[in-house]
């Protein structure tokens, strides 16, 4: 009579189950889109410095897995091999102190494996902090402020906030300063994050290979609304970054349509924090507003730039971010209505 | 069995090990070294980086004579316990009270000093970094020393009074120890601050 | 025998004595083991309450945009969870073990110093009591009463007085200054106990592991904790005598802050880490029925890991753009500290072999201890490597990583001393299956959260964060590590009340119910007040061991 074994049977069907379950989410953490990289995963680098973390990374993650099952295999030999069992005759086994050779070998494998480890690591640390700086490449200042982040590109005469405009293939230098408090640049996938310190200069590089929109946020806690200072590469072909470029040294558009809105903006606090060309707000603890529209989000990431997420900025800004550094401006309604229209020109 | 007794066996030798007061304070002075190691550290640092101000050079003026009380009071207390083991009660309460005496000159010294540097030449503890440094440092020695005295005071009246014998001594050893502490620490500080700062 | 006179005659004291007698005799003492059990009940209540500010993060994080608490509540939860667990409830344990168990072991009647030990853990306490006054005292950025929010680690300039101002920083930096005494204090007291009070014929080279390792801690102890005591110094006078020592505006530096901070911070974690070594030294060969395999390099390890661990702080700032040079150095001290560390999980792993392993709570807290140790050392290893750490640094990885060194580790071995020493604090047994349900549910709901979190910092969520936006791929990662984290908080409940339950209705322990090899286990359970009727003389790094099979003597061997 042939007896089922179920409990085969099941551990099986568990086993095939839980490896789909694995792919599954390994496919998922590979992104398959080729433009929107929606999942700044560390293991989808798209840039010379990135990759070669990548492949660091890698070998380090091979090593300390060959560690992991040798010494959780003796492990679990070990607590199964010698387990007491209620058979076992009541006696102390022997009773060992220690092995000289046993433990110069346990010594001197752990000495080589970080020798390995370390050169290996010293090689990828000079290759990416010292390499020579190439002379095509675009310089950008990037100034991080409670809680958005400020980018200067010195050499176009560019000033723009939150979401970062560079070409591929072209290198990018950073220099990283801060306004107040200690920030951090993350975009995993283009390169490791390098912190924004006041009262000190830092400088990154990145040459991403693959067009498309890249992710990150602040990944150093500045303040109530770490959280939200968020990050948005777009990284374009030569040609489109020289249209951005060329829209961006455009001066303030001036649409006579919405002059009311621009008085409501010079006659308020506003021009206090914010800048827009032609005009005579000169602020710089805010965003640069001069071509606002040209970004897709506003309040550093926290919300689409839409028609209603403007108003409701302006009006009370803790609906979106609460603890911003941005003020409730307390205007009427049609002030509101006005500002809001005259800023939706400024593209 | 509730209990075993562990059998009294013949000690084989002498078993002494070190007094533990020593031991106590050699602890304390480790810690308190580290504390006054950051603080140098921080002075060093910041030597040259000030924005504005007076620098050390143009205000500093080097204390020797009140640097000579300090380290003198050194050896006093040294020869004070050293007579205490002794038993010369008489001898011992007369070093100890010229070792107080010594280390109060220091500390109005410092006061003169500080009294000089903040109304003729302006320099406070939020004027730039030197000032935040200096007198962090030399504030906090200041401190240990008043601290010092304020113990030293203690025993000199219980030694008034008679309660300090031959067999305190080796308590007068421990608190001789952090005077001696007191006297390395401003040899130090007196270097970075007086000779290397300028 | 003795042990049952002891009970006839402390119920006669005790019968009709007024509770505040007893509350007097408990607030003044100066008894080593009644200290002991103040600071381990002082750490358990921390543990919940700490643990309480997980859970409300957890909940917060569970889903993308939530809103179960605002972010300035959010942002005051994880600084107080760090802190409250590092200095109330990791040293305090540490410290309660150490104050009841190594006058014990090494044959003496209390510490050097027993009002020293007293008022270091009044200081200690009245610091987390000042601590958590800042919830109703401290009038901080967002309106009345609040507690510090600048993370653990209170960063330069986040804590000046332009972008803190208000109390809170002050309650964290005062708060912690005062406890930092506590600790030095405690240090103090336990190098002299163990330097100058050690029973007849217990030479160093005889010593329990137990009392070598609380001896390097202490030691660290005086060297590591005073920076930090330094640094809040010089924060105090930046905040309120107008100094400029992390003033960046007037020339100083974000980066000293820094420095000063993790010149504490590194060896702190080891400072928590080598008690636990310790309780594992002692727990693991009697529940293999072998002494400790290779004891004198268990000691040098240890000594090792003492002055090593102190020249690698830089390593949690390889992302504040110090010179290749620089990184590469503290690359290579990170990556060294691991070899006398993963030395230990070998000599560990050679006690079980050729044992006969008894599978108690103690000894299964024990094994995952080694489990999970050898994976966090090896995520060290990956953070160590300054070129992986720009990845990883700064992210939900880190969180894991030093949640599984504090948790799967230190918290692990904790468990596993309690299990153990509590037949000793207490004359009764823990219960055995309560126990061993405490030990599966902790260990899923652990694995649950943090290896599932580590996940996520690979993905590119940064830490201390409290949101963060759908559809990075972290969503359901955080649904389930809050999942994992309730389990966790079940399992640690489950716990406490064992400790509640067995001490009025424990099967009683005996003075050595364990069969174990050390002086503490040759006293009755509890111990009487003086310890040893009189004081023993050893020969051997086993003295029982040596009682119990007089034809086979340690002392023969070593």
């Amino acid at each position: 009579m042939h007896k089922t074994d179920w409990p085969a049977i099941i551990s099986r069907v568990a086993g095939v189950l839980v490896l789909l379950v694995g792919v599954l989410l390994a496919a998922g953490l590979c992104v398959a889109s080729p433009h929107d990289n929606p999942v700044p995963s560390i293991f989808e680098p798209r840039s010379t410095n990135a990759e070669s973390l990548y492949h660091l990374s890698n070998f380090v993650l091979a090593i300390t897995g060959v560690i992991f099952v040798v010494v959780c295999g003796l492990l679990a030999y070990v607590t199964v091999k010698f387990r007491n069992r209620a058979t076992d005759v009541a006696r102390e086994p022997a009773q060992v102190y220690g092995s000289t050779q046993i433990e110069l070998a346990w010594t001197v494998i752990p000495i080589l494996i970080v020798v390995v480890l370390f050169l290996s690591t010293a090689r990828v640390i000079h290759a990416v902090q010292d390499g020579a700086k190439p002379a095509k490449a675009v310089a950008v200042t990037a100034i991080g402020h409670q809680f958005w982040w400020e980018f200067r590109y010195p050499e176009l005469g560019i000033v723009t906030a939150n979401e970062l405009h560079i070409p591929v293939s072209t290198p990018t230098y950073l220099k990283l300063l801060s306004a107040d408090t200690d920030h951090s640049f993350w975009i995993p996938q283009l390169a490791g994050k390098t912190d924004l310190i006041p009262n000190r200069i830092n400088e990154m590089w990145m040459d991403p290979n693959q067009v498309g929109i890249y992710l990150g946020q602040c990944a150093q806690y500045c303040g109530t609304q770490h959280a939200k200072m968020l990050l948005r590469v777009s990284v374009e072909s030569p040609e489109d970054f020289a249209a951005w470029v060329h829209a961006q040294k455009q001066p303030a558009i001036q649409d006579e349509k919405e002059a009311a809105g621009r008085r409501v903006f010079e006659s308020t606090s506003c021009v206090n924090c914010h800048a827009v060309g032609g005009t005579n707000g000169t602020g710089r603890f805010g965003p640069d507003l001069t071509h606002l529209m040209s970004r897709r989000t506003i309040a550093a990431g926290a919300a689409e730039n839409t028609s209603e997420n403007l108003r409701l900025w302006i009006q009370n800004p803790d609906a979106i971010k609460p603890g911003s550094l941005m003020p409730a401006m307390k205007l009427s309604d049609q002030e509101l209505d006005a500002l809001t229209r005259y800023l939706e020109t400024l593209r | 069995m509730s209990a075993i007794t562990v059998p009294i066996s013949e000690t084989p030798r002498a078993w002494t090990l070190p007094y533990r007061g020593k031991v106590g304070m050699a602890c304390l002075i480790i810690a308190e070294s580290a504390i006054f190691t950051i603080f140098v550290v921080a002075y060093l640092f910041y030597l040259g980086k000030s924005l504005t101000g007076p620098t050390p050079r143009e205000v500093l003026e080097t204390p020797i004579f009140f640097t000579a009380c300090l380290l003198s009071s050194s050896l006093t207390i040294h020869f004070a316990s050293k007579l205490l083991e002794r038993g010369n009660r008489g001898a011992f309460l007369g070093l100890w009270f010229l070792t107080i005496v010594l280390g109060g000159l220091f500390l109005f010294g410092t006061g003169q000093e500080w009294n000089r540097l903040i109304y003729e030449r302006g320099l406070t503890i939020s004027t730039n970094l030197f000032g935040t440094t200096y007198y962090s440092l030399v504030g906090l020695h200041a401190f240990h020393v008043t601290a010092g005295l304020l113990m030293l005071a203690i025993v000199l009246i219980f030694g008034l009074v008679g309660r300090v014998g031959r067999e305190q001594s080796a308590r007068v050893q421990v608190l001789s120890m952090y005077w001696h502490f007191v006297d390395v620490v401003w040899i130090v500080v007196f270097t970075v601050v007086y000779v290397l700062g300028r | 025998m003795s042990s049952d006179i002891m009970a006839i005659h402390t119920a006669e004291i005790t019968a009709d004595r007024p509770w505040l007698e007893t509350l007097h005799e408990w607030v003044t003492t100066v008894d080593h083991k009644r200290l002991g059990i103040l600071y381990l009940l002082y750490a358990l209540f921390f543990l919940v309450v700490a643990g309480s500010e997980a859970m409300i993060m957890r909940a917060q994080l569970m889903y993308p945009h939530n809103n179960f608490v605002s972010p300035q509540v959010f942002n005051r939860m994880f600084t107080m969870h760090g802190t409250t667990m590092v200095f109330f409830v990791g040293i305090p344990v540490l410290f309660g073990f150490a104050n009841y168990l190594v006058p014990l072991m090494i044959g003496t009647r209390d510490m050097a110093f027993p009002r020293l030990n007293a008022f270091s853990f009044w200081l200690t306490a009245f610091g987390g009591f000042l601590l958590y006054f800042s919830f109703l005292g401290g009038s901080g950025l967002y309106g009345a009463g609040n507690a510090p929010d600048v993370g653990w680690w209170a960063y330069a300039p986040l804590t000046s007085r332009a972008f803190s101002p208000g109390h809170s920083t002050d309650y964290w930096t005062i708060a912690l200054l005062v406890s930092g005494f506590g600790s030095i204090g405690t240090a103090i007291n336990i190098i002299a106990t163990i330097l100058c009070m050690r029973c007849p014929g217990m030479k160093l080279s005889r010593m329990p592991l137990l009392v070598w390792m609380n001896l390097v801690m202490s030691g660290m102890v005086l060297i590591a904790i005073t920076p930090l005591s330094a640094a809040q110094i010089m924060l105090c006078v930046d905040r309120y005598l107008g100094g400029h020592f992390f003033d960046t505006q007037a020339g100083g530096s974000a980066a000293l802050w820094m420095h000063f901070f993790w010149i504490f911070g590194h060896p702190e974690v080891y400072i928590l880490i080598i008690p636990a070594f310790a309780f594992m030294s002692e727990i693991i060969p009697v529940f293999s029925r072998k002494p400790i395999f290779g004891y004198p390099v268990m000691v040098a390890a240890t000594v090792c890991i003492g002055f090593v661990s102190m020249s690698v702080w830089a390593h949690h700032m390889f992302s504040i753009g110090m010179s290749s040079y620089t990184n590469t150095f503290f690359t290579l001290t990170t990556l060294a500290v691991g070899i006398p560390t993963g030395i230990k999980i070998f000599n560990w792993l050679g006690t079980m072999w050729g044992g006969k392993i008894i599978l108690k709570t103690p000894m299964l807290f024990c094994i995952a201890f080694l489990f999970q140790f050898l994976i966090a050392g090896l995520t060290g290893i990956m953070l160590g490597s300054a070129a992986f750490n720009w990845q990883l640094t700064g992210s939900y990885f880190v969180v894991a990583h030093f949640h599984y060194t504090l948790v799967g580790g230190l918290l692990f071995a904790v468990f596993a001393a309690f299990y153990h020493w509590y037949p000793k604090i207490t004359g009764r047994m823990l219960n055995e299956r309560l126990g061993k349900l405490h030990f599966w549910l902790f260990f899923i709901g652990f694995h649950l959260t943090f290896d599932l979190m580590h996940i996520p910092g690979l993905l590119g969520m940064p830490r201390r964060i409290y949101t963060y936006e759908p559809g990075r791929g972290w969503d359901a990662l955080n649904f389930l590590v809050t999942i994992g984290a309730f389990i966790q908080s079940i399992a640690t409940l489950m716990f406490v009340a064992n400790l509640i339950i067995s001490y009025f209705r424990g099967a009683k322990a005996g003075s050595d119910p364990w069969d174990a090899w050390t002086l503490e286990w040759s006293v009755s359970s509890p111990p009487p007040a003086y310890n040893f009727a009189s004081i023993p003389t050893v020969a051997s790094r086993r003295p029982l061991w040596d009682l119990k099979h007089p034809e086979d003597p340690d002392s023969r061997y070593e």
